[in-house]
């Protein structure tokens, strides 16, 4: 019993980690209706800017903040410069320039920073643990859940967050109140870009740093945004937990550490076989 | 407004129209199916591609984007409502004073769309999407007006209306125009109801104006009416 409850524990602190990482996939997704595959890489990317912070000798919670602000402003510059002119684009195209993005902000991590791994600190304090939890743990848990509160009390009660939402739904109403759209979806970008940061940052003492240190847990926040519904902010977050708990415990007493990742791969086939809207999706209410 | 045209893509739409909006007044655009007349409001604010003039107290308009046309307070009820959908009544209503700064203004001109509108009130927190036909046109109307407009461009307000609601409607539009000195462009199928409200009116036809004077004129004249109205 309490060597699953530990799992559990467990699961819920990387759960939160892929939850933001999904809700970050959510909210571009809800702007452009595509799966941003870069997701990952632009976290990991973040990561390193973190790192070379702190290495540069900023202690570690300036260096969080201003890696959480300079990803924000290159989630912007990247929608402005890199999105924006294949706005109109055939979903394919704007799918490769996805991929490629993937690809460059890969080799670029990997020709700055070099493919050797590199550890990455963890700022929380021994005192933090608690008896099935590591600090880092229980701190990343916690840094999580304030992300994830802040995200949703910004959209559900600020005009911007408002307009935010309306302009991901319907452009065209919103200019016509005189929301400037294109600019709205650059938040969007920055914002999830910020998010991404917290996440890659969050993960790193764990999986280590490196270049495809993102690879498997976008997948695993992948998995979590289409379980939750693609397009369900709450979904993903849920679906987040639903899947860091589901992973420890079936690679703890089922299938064995290996296999975990196929864990993932499952949740993402059955998904789109079963349920393709998932759990908290939008079954649309609209009249006609 | 003169020599405005407009096109889609390749396909030229309005050939050149010439208008005039008094301050304050209420404007009828009729037409039959495929006029233009949705292509005309679509022009004035910037949603489809022009050529021509577009002056607005002064200014010339035309090219500007969307939202900076909204901004000199032109407001457009659009075909087919553009409710948001999967927002609640009253994010909807938000989202249409978005571009003001002033809270407690905000919170008046809430009032006083429920007051013209109680039904809207009474669904506030239901999600617009699941609002009747009517109750969203309600909406769209209620939604321009929390812009405070000079000027307000309505596409067929009157689309899905029972017939005693689009009189309380009609009587509505005629006290904000009264009130608050809100300038109409109506566009309308019914066209009894759209002169009776309106001081003058244009006809237009494939893209021309064809016709225009006073509303009470056109409705007088038992030819034109036939002729361009059909009834
Ligand atoms: N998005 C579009 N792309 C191409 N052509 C269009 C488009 N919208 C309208 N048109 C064409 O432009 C012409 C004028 O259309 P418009 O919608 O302005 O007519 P309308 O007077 O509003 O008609 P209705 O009374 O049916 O609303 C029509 O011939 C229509 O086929
Ligand atoms: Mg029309």
């Amino acid at each position: 019993m309490e060597a699953v409850l530990l799992q559990v524990l467990a699961g819920l602190s990387n759960g939160g980690i892929y939850a933001s990482l999904a809700l970050a996939l959510v909210m571009i997704y809800q702007a452009t209706h595509l799966v941003n595959f870069a997701q990952g890489e632009m976290a990991m990317f973040a990561t390193y800017i973190a790192w070379s912070l702190i290495n540069a000798g900023f202690g570690y919670w300036p260096a969080f903040f201003l890696t959480v602000g300079i990803a924000f402003v290159l989630g912007v510059l990247l929608e402005r410069l890199v999105i924006r002119p294949v706005e109109n684009a055939p979903v394919l195209a704007v799918v490769v320039v996805f991929i490629g993005l993937l690809v460059i902000l890969n080799s670029v991590a990997g020709w700055i920073f070099s493919y050797t791994i590199k550890s990455f600190p963890s700022p929380f304090p021994g005192a933090l643990g608690i008896r099935y939890m590591s600090p880092h743990q229980v701190g990343a848990l916690l840094v999580t859940l304030i992300v994830l509160a802040l995200l949703y009390l910004f959209f559900r009660f600020t005009p911007l967050g408002l307009a935010m939402r309306a302009a991901a739904q319907n452009p065209v109403s919103s200019r016509l109140v005189g929301i400037r759209v294109g600019w709205m979806l650059a938040l969007g970008w920055g914002l999830a870009a910020a998010v991404g940061a917290v996440a890659g940052m969050m993960v790193a003492p764990i999986v280590y740093l490196d270049p495809n240190m993102m690879a498997g847990i976008l997948l695993y926040a992948f998995a979590a945004a289409l379980l939750g519904g693609i397009d369900s902010p709450g979904g993903a977050v849920v679906g987040g937990l639903v899947v860091g708990v589901l992973e420890n415990l079936l690679g703890a007493f089922v299938i064995g550490n290996e296999l975990k990742l196929v864990v993932a791969l499952v949740l993402i086939v059955g998904v789109l076989l079963v349920r393709p809207s998932g759990f908290f999706g939008s079954v649309q209410v609209t009249r006609v | 407004m003169s020599g405005l045209r407009a096109a889609y893509g390749q396909t030229r739409v309005l050939h050149g129209i010439d208008f005039r909006l008094e301050e304050k007044s209420i404007t009828a655009l009729l037409g039959a199916n495929g006029a233009g007349k949705t292509t005309t409001l679509r022009a004035l604010c910037g949603m489809v591609r022009t050529e021509g003039e577009v002056r607005f107290a002064g200014r010339r308009i035309e090219g500007w984007r969307t939202e900076d046309v909204v901004r000199l307070g032109i407001a457009h009820v659009p075909d087919g409502r553009g409710t948001f959908l999967h927002l609640t009544t009253e994010e909807n209503l938000r989202l249409g004073a978005y571009t003001s700064r002033d809270k407690t203004q905000v919170a008046q001109d809430l009032e006083r769309v429920y007051g013209y509108f109680p039904r809207l009130k009474e669904r506030s927190r239901q999600q617009a999407g699941t609002l009747s036909g009517g109750e969203q046109q309600m909406l769209a109307v209620s939604r321009a007006l929390m812009l405070r407009p000079k000027l307000m461009l309505l596409d067929e307000p009157s689309f899905g209306l029972a017939p005693l609601v689009v009189r309380e409607l009609f009587s509505i539009l005629r006290t904000i125009n009264a009130e608050s000195g809100v300038a109409l462009m109506l566009v309308e199928q019914n066209a009894a109801m759209a002169l009776n409200l309106a001081e003058r009116a244009y006809v237009i036809e494939t893209g021309r104006v064809v016709l225009h004077g006073s509303a009470a004129d056109i409705k007088s004249d038992d030819a034109v009416r036939r002729a361009y109205l059909g009834y």
